[in-house]
């Protein structure tokens, strides 16, 4: 094919070019205008006398002698407690990663592995759990939590996210394990391993590009959840989001606006970084499911 | 592989699913017909010399506690709460198409329900946020698919953030340049040269605002599985169009659109369901007073002091029928896909 007929016209170039502009301030431009105002004051974030404020710090400066100030991060993080909730929300993620991979994987490669009728039936059960919204759920929970006395601790909603987490998990390491040839563990267990031995010395060491996809978006879930923690997590064991909610109710009140949207920039500065190395694999996790069907 | 070794492979993650999935739905079915028990009442005759005998009807605190520990679910009503005012209010309704007589009158008495104020936002929001953020996704994906080398992974990299960025966290964030006092909504007072506009303040105004950050939000995940679409396409195909004379515009129409056609239905079959569970948006823009969602509806029923199990539990019914509605083409869909393989 010529370069020649490929080339475009300049209008379209201009076109092109105008319309990636346009989608890329709607997508970058929020986030860095949150940035960069979570370092002033409200008088400023909020500019009712000029916009331009926002941006030169005026009032910041008056008030605090520099253009920018970590008033709203100070607020947040030391006199509000914020870095408890974000204790909170590390020790969610990481449990919810490490046991929703450990049982996804075992179920996964036993239905990658398996050629009965009912492996199809079970992955379409997945599908149906996966289309249930959470908060639907929330309203069962509620009840045999408060009888059992377990509602509003941190291991209960662990184990409620790793579940509801389960049947995505399922069907993403499901369609990975059937990649992985299955030559590989059937020598395996021509030479005398069992099956779970052909798992651990065959399978787990070629499985991490894989697994590691999949941790990725069971974290997303868990760090992005709201419906699930803010209805089964007691106040003081509150993870971010749900803080951020609470910050709502409250802070407009008080006039510490400026509290919830540092709270809210911190909140986002651990999904920019996982952005910023892991977008291959969040971006092939994402294709997976369609390119094949 | 054995069942046995199946079984034993299987059985945690089955397991967590069953005990908090499946028998949630089953709780919260029955719990959607069971109400609290009301307070056990007795008569109580007091008789005062002089006076006279009275009778006052007294709550049984014992009776009562006796009652709630004996039956935690309450006592059985039937259908009773789907039919009441806060979800489908039958009666209401009914009352509602006697007493008027033009057709607009009774669909805003309709629209005042809850449960229909609810579905009628959640319906819109869902048929309309779906098609723009396939055809806005394309879009994104065309335009950056004919960029330089260089310039597409940073494209991808700001692209996904509107996705990845919790939901709540990214309205917020929204909401704030929305608000009449932050930097977008200052240029719209200007721009409507009306002080007192706000984007908050009226209902269709709101509307479009949870729209908008709808399309904003999942568009990125239209945009990468599409722009994944476009790495296959067949070139020779495109070549051959372009012989026989095709112009860019019938390129595009009659080769590469075709060839995305799988990825569009599967976009939208994913969105249709993930749409119509909008709930955060509108916490985060604190939109409940012009816009409220099923979802939402749980949520709030749920929260606060009085937690009002029952009436939540049918909403989220109701809720997953209408999911089990929308899932319907995707099981279809799957199935097939599944006979095909074997």
């Amino acid at each position: 094919m010529t370069v020649k007929a490929q080339q475009r016209p300049l209008s379209l170039k201009l076109l092109i070019n105008g319309f990636i502009i346009v989608w890329f301030v709607l997508a970058a431009f929020p986030f860095l205008w949150t940035l960069w105002g979570s370092f002033k004051v409200e008088l400023d974030f909020f500019s009712i006398a000029d916009w331009t404020y926002a941006l030169t710090g005026e009032r910041t400066k008056a008030a605090h002698g520099s253009a920018f100030t970590d008033a709203g991060y100070y607020g947040s993080w030391v006199q509000e407690e914020f870095w408890k909730h974000a204790i909170n929300t590390l020790i969610v993620c990481f449990f919810v990663v490490c046991t929703s991979l450990t049982i996804g994987t075992l179920g996964g490669y036993a239905l990658s592995r398996s050629s009965y009728r009912y492996t199809v039936w079970l992955l379409i059960a997945a599908l149906i759990f996966r289309a249930m919204p959470p908060i639907t759920l929330v309203s069962g929970y509620l009840l045999p939590f408060f009888e059992w006395n377990v509602w509003g601790i941190l291991p209960t909603t662990i184990i409620v996210l790793v579940a509801i987490n389960q049947p995505f998990t399922l069907w993403m390491l499901h369609s990975f394990f059937q990649k992985i040839p299955k030559e590989l563990d059937e020598s395996a267990k021509v030479d005398g391993c069992s099956q779970f031995q052909a798992f651990r010395h065959v399978i787990i060491p070629v499985m991490w590009p894989g697994v590691i996809t999949t941790g990725l978006f069971s974290f997303l879930l868990a760090y992005n959840d709201f419906a699930v923690t803010s209805m089964l997590l007691s106040e003081q064991n509150r993870t971010m989001v749900p803080e951020i909610a609470a910050y709502l109710g409250t802070t407009y009140t008080e006039g510490n606006v400026m509290f919830a949207v540092a709270a809210v920039v911190s909140a986002t500065v651990p999904l920019f970084i996982l952005v910023l190395f892991f977008q291959r694999q969040i971006v092939s996790g994402l294709t997976a499911g369609a390119v094949k069907g | 592989m054995q069942h046995r070794t199946f079984f034993w492979f299987f059985f945690p993650t089955a397991a967590a699913m069953l005990l908090f999935i499946a028998l949630p739905i089953v709780s919260v079915f029955l719990q959607s017909v069971f109400a609290p028990h009301e307070a056990v009442l007795v008569e109580v005759e007091s008789c005062t010399p002089l006076v006279g005998c009275t009778t006052e009807t007294q709550v049984d605190h014992d009776a009562t506690t006796e009652l709630r520990s004996n039956q935690p679910l309450g006592r059985f009503v039937g259908l009773d709460i789907y039919l009441d005012r806060g979800h489908l209010a039958v009666n209401e309704i009914a009352a509602a198409w006697q007493a008027t007589d033009s057709m607009g009158d009774f669909i805003s008495k309709v629209h005042n329900l809850p449960l229909y104020r609810a579905l009628s936002f959640t319906l819109t929001f869902t048929f309309l946020v779906t098609p723009l953020l396939i055809i806005f996704g394309l879009m994104i994906a065309l335009a950056v698919n004919s960029l330089h080398r260089h310039l597409k992974g940073l494209m991808i990299f700001f692209s996904l953030l509107p996705m990845i960025v919790t939901p709540l966290i990214g309205s917020l964030i929204l909401f704030w340049m929305v608000d009449s006092r932050g930097v977008v909504g200052s240029a719209l007072v200007a721009l409507a040269g009306d002080p007192d506009f706000s984007m908050k303040a009226s209902t269709g105004l709101t509307w479009v605002m949870l729209i908008i950050y709808g399309v904003w939000h999942s568009a990125p995940f239209a945009f990468v599985v599409f722009y994944a679409g476009l790495q296959t396409l067949p070139q020779d195909q495109l070549e051959s169009a372009m012989i026989d004379g095709a112009t860019r515009w019938q390129r595009v129409k009659y080769v590469v659109i075709p060839h995305l056609m799988p990825l569009v239905t599967f976009v939208a079959l994913i969105q249709l369901m993930d749409n119509f569970r909008v709930f955060e948006p509108i916490v985060g823009f604190n939109a409940s007073a012009h816009a409220t969602s099923l979802s939402w509806i749980i949520f709030n029923d749920l929260g606060g002091e009085t937690r009002q199990l029952s009436a939540a539990s049918a909403s989220s019914v109701l809720t997953i029928l209408g999911v089990a509605i929308l899932l319907t083409p995707v099981l279809i869909r799957t199935w097939r896909d599944f006979n095909a393989k074997s």
